[in-house]
């Protein structure tokens, strides 16, 4: 009984010392797109080296996630880099802004060992395979889009996102945009009924099944490709140039959009029109409550976005993202000089 | 005054038993509350419907149950002979410095994390199922069991990692269960003539009830194992006799989709597919008991064999 | 004769068959723990204990964060799962045969058998959305439903063990059934129901889905019960489905102090069992 009355001792004196510690600093919780969490997380952490007290946790679960925890409030901020649909604006319980970090590009990712040459797609053909009707590496599309390359007759094993993702939005906005089948098939969603492929979780979770499985193709962003160095190919734009993506590509994509932005930033820059532009590109967006609840969260968040506007956007380029116009920029200052702080 | 004590302790210590059961009514009643939305809008549909379409807002669990119970099933097919083997081998024949160890090591396998589980089968039994796959003979792989793409990651790698996981769960039961047998059974059995064998085969014979029980409690675990069968199975509601390929289970669309589900109606399907798996589970398991405690009337020992799940060492 | 033969034959193969059984059995045990330690050996170092996980991608940290985030889970998961089990099995133990009795060992064995996910849903409904907070609190609870029934187990078990006539002694002396419960029967039985509790600790240390949707994830040391926090198993899972090396370097690492802190709990367990089994027949 002693040993039992000492164990409970220890115990409720641990979990009494982890209260009081814990009680110093302000956390911010975040979840959302796995597509920015690269740069999100050298941001936090930055931002955490500046300001110590400030803790802002963010957690890559895919923008589905973002969007459906932000409406739960169980978040305070969230991340997407499909914009809320207009009922899922609706079902939120206070107004949501949509504020663009920076721009990012989405590469069709493959593993074929012993193709040493960069694949060359375009939106029929990855529609096409996403919808099962091509299914061997060495299908005549593919063919004709590489005259050159020996491509292996092995089967093409799809990857795609297991859960709701922005990735997914941004990657399926495209396939629509050039193939009016998938436009019918699947359509344009942060998840779709897939026709076929295997499931992967987050940008993670998809480039480590394509780097472990021969044959496969997936679509990841950008960094996690460069950083894990697996092959992506070029992708055709609506000049008809193949593009590899880059950070110029994607700033070049984010041009047509900045002259008509609308008041809220929902925007799609996806198969955007002129030269060099990377067809599969887009803004990536942080949620933010209008006017919520705690000030004081509310506060340090947009202190935070003001740094990740400004001095936050020279880690970008090094990370494969965009950052954002100068005129983006403005318009964001003014958008967030309407969040209620006090 | 005396009295009044006496009451106060029973009452005490039974509102906090009342607890327990308040617990386990309170996970049906949150389950069933949260999947209002689905189980109104489909109906019995929800369980034959294939299609799982977040964008059109129609969901269907048909090919998680399929997932779930194929899965499972060829798990115990695997995993029970092997855990009876286990429990005769280590209650029957086994020499007696060896039971010890021999025992603890068996149901060491049990507390192994789950995680861990899933991370030895990313790494290394995934590329060894791929290794074996694409060595597969061209007519074999034509077959409806062997279809599908080499990735590796599929319904093999899931089996395998849940056959291991349950064999100490159902090997553990089934040696208590043999233990209970009366030793004159086997006596009697020896005393005839029989071989080894034989008097097993007349102790297993009489614990038939409390095996099947043992084995459905396997089947109980397997149904309800959640991070090892996500980290291989390959996340695809796509139904498929296929060993090979690709598919998903009710607790692996919970772990992936869960947090993530856009609107309240995906959110009320999933939770209903949550619904599901507790009935089953909670099915099964009430008859695994139920096939146990039949084995251990008949045996007029008083010892009851436990059905809690073997930790290390069962305590 | 020849029958014989063949019976006798039939009979040797079965006891191999039983034999390669245990074989087979061991054989993805020896493997695992192969793969867990050579992979985890090389792959711990200080900083896994010390550091905080790195952005994204960039080489090095640790799960310092993750490791108090486990300890703290699992203690404050006992804090509630301990009482209410070990009352909960005095009770099934003192009162066999009673309804409630047979209600709660009936409710316990359920309990055991609701797959973990369901539990983490379960919590997910009752003490995040309500509060609108994913929080350490939250996962502790989910952790501590999963012990609950292991320890409602173990004490009924070591309960009923206590001889009848240690209670009927302290009956007779006058005390009353509660009386003679805690100061009598629940100390004979305590040692046998702590070890049971440490098993039920490391069992719960390896649990990954209940976190998922109750306790979260945190970037950083957080030590607060109501703020989301890392854990091991989490910490683990995300790291093993990524693309990165040194994330794949660091799981395995994570997966050996797991494993570790569960065969030092079982072993610690089975010795005190033995000692305990010495004492008694000692006596």
């Amino acid at each position: 009984m002693k040993a039992c009355q000492r164990v409970f001792a220890t115990l409720a004196g641990f979990a009494l010392l982890v209260s009081v510690l814990g009680a110093q600093t302000m956390q911010i919780n975040g979840a959302g797109a796995t597509f920015p969490n690269p740069i999100y997380s050298k941001w936090f952490s930055e931002y955490n080296k500046m300001k110590p007290q400030v803790q802002i946790n963010y957690q890559p679960i895919g923008s589905g996630g973002g969007i459906r925890q932000l409406t739960n409030q169980t978040v305070f901020f969230g991340a997407t880099d499909g914009p809320m649909t207009p009922e899922q604006l609706q079902a939120a319980p206070g107004k949501v802004l949509h504020l663009p970090t920076v721009l990012g590009a989405v590469v069709p990712v493959y593993n074929l060992p012993g193709t040493k040459a960069e694949l060359k797609f375009n939106g029929p053909v990855l529609a096409d395979i996403y919808l099962g009707k091509i299914t061997k590496w060495n299908d005549p599309a593919i063919a004709k889009l590489n005259q050159g390359v020996t491509l292996p007759s092995t089967d093409i094993t799809v990857v795609h996102r297991a859960e709701a993702s922005g990735t997914t939005y941004i990657f399926v906005d495209f396939l629509s945009k050039l193939s009016p089948e998938w436009m019918k098939k699947a359509g344009v969603a942060t998840s779709v009924n897939w026709p076929v492929g295997l499931g992967g979780k987050g940008n993670e979770g998809v480039s480590g099944l394509v780097q472990q499985t021969p044959g496969s193709i997936g679509y990841v962003e950008l960094i996690y490709a460069l950083q894990n160095k697996i092959s992506y190919g070029t992708v055709q734009n609506s000049e008809g140039e193949f593009v590899r993506a880059s950070v110029q590509a994607v700033t070049a994509a984010a041009g047509a959009a900045v002259k008509n932005m609308p008041k809220d930033f929902r925007v799609s820059i996806t198969n955007a029109p002129g030269k060099g532009v990377y067809p599969i590109s887009s803004f990536t967006w942080l949620l933010l409550y209008e006017n919520p609840k705690d000030k004081a969260q509310s506060k340090a968040m947009v202190d935070f976005v003001k740094w990740a506007l400004t001095d936050g956007q020279k880690f970008a380029p090094d990370l494969g993202y965009a950052p954002l116009p100068a005129e983006v920029v403005k318009l964001e200052m003014a958008a967030l000089g309407t969040i209620k702080v006090s | 005054m005396f009295k009044g004590r006496e009451l106060g302790f029973r009452l005490g210590t039974g509102i906090v038993a009342f607890l327990v059961v308040v617990i386990v009514a309170a996970i049906g009643f949150e389950l069933t509350r949260q999947s209002t939305l689905s189980l109104g809008k489909f109906g019995l549909s929800f369980w034959i419907n294939d299609i799982w379409d977040p964008v059109s807002g129609e969901f269907g669990a048909r090919p998680f149950i399929w997932g779930t119970l194929y899965s499972s099933v060829l798990a115990l097919l695997l995993a029970g002979p092997i855990a009876l083997g286990i429990a005769i081998f280590l209650s029957e024949l086994c020499p007696a410095w060896a039971r010890q160890p021999l025992t603890f090591l068996t149901e060491l396998l049990a507390a192994i994390p789950s995680i861990v589980y899933g991370l030895w089968g990313i790494f290394v039994l995934v590329p060894i199922v791929r290794t074996i796959q694409v060595a597969l003979p061209e007519p074999l792989r034509a077959l409806p069991f062997f279809y599908g793409p080499p990735v590796g990651v599929g319904m093999m790698s899931a089996v395998l990692i849940l056959a291991v996981m349950v064999i100490p769960f159902t090997s553990s039961v089934a040696r208590e269960v043999l233990k209970a047998v009366p030793m004159s059974q086997r006596e009697a059995a020896y005393a005839l003539g029989a071989t080894k064998w034989e008097a097993i085969r007349a102790a297993l014979y009489y614990a038939r009830t409390g095996i099947m029980g043992a084995v459905m409690l396997g089947f109980g675990r397997a149904l309800g194992e959640t991070m090892a069968v996500t980290m291989v199975i390959g996340n695809t509601p796509k139904i498929s006799l296929s060993l090979l390929a690709p598919q998903y289970t009710m607790a692996a669309v919970l772990a992936n989709e869960f947090s993530e589900a856009a609107d309240d109606l995906y959110l009320h399907s999933l939770i209903e597919i949550g619904l599901l798996l507790f009935i089953i589970t909670l099915l099964v398991n009430a008859g695994s008991r139920l096939l146990i405690w039949r084995m251990n009337r008949p045996a007029t020992s008083r010892k009851r064999v436990s059905v809690a799940a073997p930790v290390g060492e069962a305590a | 004769m020849n029958w014989n033969a063949l019976r006798r034959i039939r009979s040797t193969i079965v006891v191999w068959l039983c034999g390669l059984a245990v074989v087979l059995a061991l054989v993805p045990l020896a493997m695992i723990l192969f793969f867990v330690v050579t992979r985890g050996i090389f792959s711990l170092n200080l900083a896994f204990f010390t550091h905080m996980p790195a952005p994204v991608g960039e080489p090095g940290g640790g799960m310092a964060n993750s490791i108090v985030g486990t300890l703290i889970l699992i203690s404050v998961g006992a804090l509630f799962a301990v009482p209410v089990g070990v009352i909960s099995g005095v009770y099934a133990a003192e009162f066999a045969g009673t309804r409630l009795a047979t209600m709660v060992q009936f409710a316990a064995d359920t309990l055991n058998g609701v797959p973990s996910i369901v539990i983490g849903v379960f919590i997910y409904g009752i003490a995040v959305l309500p509060v609108k907070q994913f929080s350490a609190f939250a996962g502790s609870l989910a952790l501590g439903v999963m012990m609950i029934p292991i320890i409602i187990r173990t004490t009924e078990e070591l309960v009923k063990l206590v001889p009848m006539s240690l209670r009927e002694g302290a009956l007779a002396l006058g005390a009353t059934r509660g009386r003679a419960t805690l100061t009598v029967v629940l100390p004979a039985a305590a040692p046998g129901i702590i070890t049971g509790i440490v098993l039920a600790l490391a069992r719960i240390a390896g649990e990954t889905a209940p976190l998922l949707f109750t306790a979260f994830n945190n970037r950083y040391f957080s030590t607060s019960l109501s703020q989301p926090i890392s854990s091991l198993t989490v910490q683990v899972f995300n790291y093993a489905i990524s693309p990165y090396e040194d994330w794949h370097r660091q799981a395995w690492a994570g997966a050996l102090v797991l494993v570790g802190l569960v065969l030092l709990c079982s072993i610690l367990a089975r010795f005190a069992t033995r000692r305990l089994e010495r004492l008694q027949t000692g006596q």
